[in-house]
């Protein structure tokens, strides 16, 4: 790779589901710091993309790079520890845990503490605590769920179910972040709040791939946007371009109301 | 510290109970209070494997024999005969064979417990990672069936195999000198020591699970219960994770076994049975599955009462009934926090129609 400046680089994805070409041959780069979008009609292949980048799913050709290191057919925690975090459409939470809890597996892949350091509760087991509580608190204020830190996360509103889940993604400090769908649920006031915050989170140097259906959320904060339909890219570029392309407006924005 | 003043209370209440069985002249009793102590060390290992991570095992007995039966089968060899092996040298050279009396006054000598003990963890751990690995991976009903099929192999194993006795099972096992004027054994002279033995384990065992759950590991094996999904999205090597925490499970059994046996001077089939597996996956659930303090609690009081023949002929049939109501009305478990709130709310919601009522009443005299 010669441009340094690219974090994930996505060579010819290509995933088959029998006689299904769900995905097919997609290519593109997201460069480091940026936010870029992946939309397209429903069954257009964005989840499985996603899937596949993060471990979900193998793909029946092609590869992912992210910082130059191939991540395709690796496990997803192995791809979390490389510090690729997703979160889901339909949220994966522990619902049986505190809030605080959830957000604290999050820190997870930065710790080291064994079996028996947490048996035996080793130094090294207190420090990681103490440390990742100092990492996770900031975060939970900043998502304005710290006052909710011990309640059961399975009786939260949804909209703070989705702020535990991006809290949960953020405490692993994670290189590049991988939202599912994130506003799905969410009301209008929720929506611009989120859409403040990933800028934000692009702000503070991370990466942010976006799959989301709300198109004036994705054309407000997107850097980039790649368009996919039945498994296949069709067009890549910034917003404005996205929105002047014919093809795009015809088989995505819905013909001549664009 | 928080999380330690429930193992204080545990400590003074097992020195209480002493006391009153010994005021009261109760005495005997601490004899199926400390057998309990030994079902509770299952139960509380399962705890972690079923309540915590989520994973069904219904082969808990299996792993208590493979401690019982290690220990019976070695230190019950008598090598007072076989001086020349090269095994005689080894152990004798380490200081590791124990000459004994008999009752008849014959001589014996027999593989120090301290081998065994170490066997025996070692045979459960190793057993319970090789059948871990590709049965872990089965979830649901498929785990609950392929770890019943171990625990019936291993019971027929038992059943079946001459040097284990056959349906006799092992009898006139040594007891197990812990440092001297220690004895693990099931005399009456040792019976308040053999009490605060059994439950020392328990708490140390119930140390260990309290931090565990508390630590960064501890977290991971929790999210499992929910499903492996956000495990993994978070970085946790779910399989390894699943492997490990069923061999601290099998572990825990087997040090149970090991102590029971050495604790009544044997062991028979029975303790590898599935309907002692299927107590201790009832005696969790009622406990409140992820509820490591309720498994304990259940597990006392229902062992105790089975101990001491409460349910008669029909011992079995009420672990199974309790499995049966707690799968259709509470398959989350009893003891938890939830049927707490429930109560609350419910004894909450009767004071306030009261006052609703109270309220239309003074209303409607107006």
């Amino acid at each position: 790779m010669n441009n340094s400046n690219i974090i994930m680089r996505i060579e010819n994805l290509d995933k088959y589901f029998g006689g299904l070409h769900a995905v097919n041959s997609v290519a593109f780069d997201v460069e480091k710091g940026s936010i870029k979008s992946v939309i397209g009609p429903n069954g257009a292949g964005k989840t499985t993309m996603f899937n596949m980048i993060a471990g979900y799913e193998t793909p029946s050709n092609g590869h992912v790079f992210f910082n130059d290191i191939l991540i395709t057919g690796k496990k997803p925690w192995q791809v979390a520890e490389h510090g690729v975090l997703r979160t889901f459409q339909n949220l994966k939470l522990s619902n049986h845990m505190s809030v605080l809890d959830n957000v604290l597996l999050g820190w997870h892949s930065l710790g080291s503490a064994g079996f028996l350091d947490g048996m035996f509760s080793s130094p090294l087991s207190r420090r990681e605590e103490k440390k990742a509580k100092e990492a996770v608190f900031p975060i939970l204020e900043w998502l304005n769920i710290l006052d909710l830190k011990d309640s059961e996360v399975g009786n939260l509103s949804f909209g703070n179910q989705r702020a535990v889940e991006l809290a949960r993604a953020l405490a692993s400090n994670p290189s590049m972040l991988l939202l599912d769908e994130p506003a799905a649920g969410l009301n209008m006031h929720e929506t611009t709040d989120l859409a403040k915050r990933i800028e934000k989170i692009r702000d503070q140097g991370r990466t942010v791939l976006l799959v989301e259906h709300d198109m004036s959320l994705v054309m407000d904060i997107s850097d980039e946007i790649v368009v996919l339909n039945f498994g296949q890219k069709i067009a890549e570029g910034k917003p404005s371009e996205i929105q002047k392309n014919e093809e795009v407006v015809r088989i995505y924005l819905g013909g001549d109301d664009a | 510290m928080k999380r330690y003043y429930p193992v204080i209370i545990l400590f003074i209440t097992i020195v209480v109970i002493q006391i009153l069985t010994f005021v009261t002249g109760k005495g005997y009793m601490l004899t199926q209070l400390t057998m309990s102590a030994y079902y509770v060390l299952v139960a509380v290992g399962l705890c972690m494997v079923m309540g915590y991570a989520g994973q069904i095992s219904l082969g808990q007995a299996g792993f208590f024999a493979i401690g019982g039966y290690t220990t019976a089968f070695l230190t019950t060899i008598d090598f007072s005969d076989k001086a020349g092996t090269a095994i005689y040298k080894l152990l004798d050279t380490l200081g590791l064979l124990i000459t004994k009396e008999t009752l008849y006054g014959d001589t014996i000598m027999h593989m120090s417990p301290w081998v065994s003990l170490f066997l025996a963890v070692i045979l459960a751990g190793i057993t319970a990672y090789l059948l871990g690995i590709p049965v872990l991976k089965l979830k649901g009903h498929y785990l609950a069936m392929a770890t019943m099929g171990f625990g019936i192999i291993i019971y027929r194993l038992v059943l079946g195999t001459k040097i284990f006795g056959e349906a006799d099972g092992i009898s006139n096992v040594p007891s197990f000198t812990i440092f001297p004027g220690l004895e693990l054994s099931g005399d009456f002279s040792t019976r308040i020591s053999n009490y605060y033995i059994a439950w020392l384990l328990v708490i140390a065992a119930i140390l260990l699970m309290v931090n565990l759950i508390n630590s960064r590991v501890g977290r991971a094996l929790r999210s499992l219960h929910g499903g492996e999904d956000a495990s993994d999205a978070m970085g946790v090597d779910t399989a390894r994770y699943k492997v490990i925490v069923f061999v601290i499970g099998a572990v825990f059994a087997a040090l149970a076994g090991f102590f029971m046996t050495h604790y009544n001077g044997g062991i028979g089939p029975s303790e590898a049975g599935v309907g002692k597996s299927v107590r201790y996956v009832a005696i969790v659930a009622v406990g409140g599955m992820a509820n490591i303090w309720g498994s304990l609690v259940m597990g006392l009081i229902l062992n105790f009462l089975s101990l001491r023949g409460v349910f008669g002929h029909f011992d079995d049939a009420v672990f199974g009934v309790i499995l049966v109501v707690m799968m259709m009305f509470m398959p989350e478990g009893f003891i938890r926090i939830a049927v707490y709130r429930d109560i609350k709310s419910f004894f909450h919601k009767i004071l306030n129609r009261r006052k609703v009522e109270k309220i239309k009443l003074e209303h409607s005299h107006e």
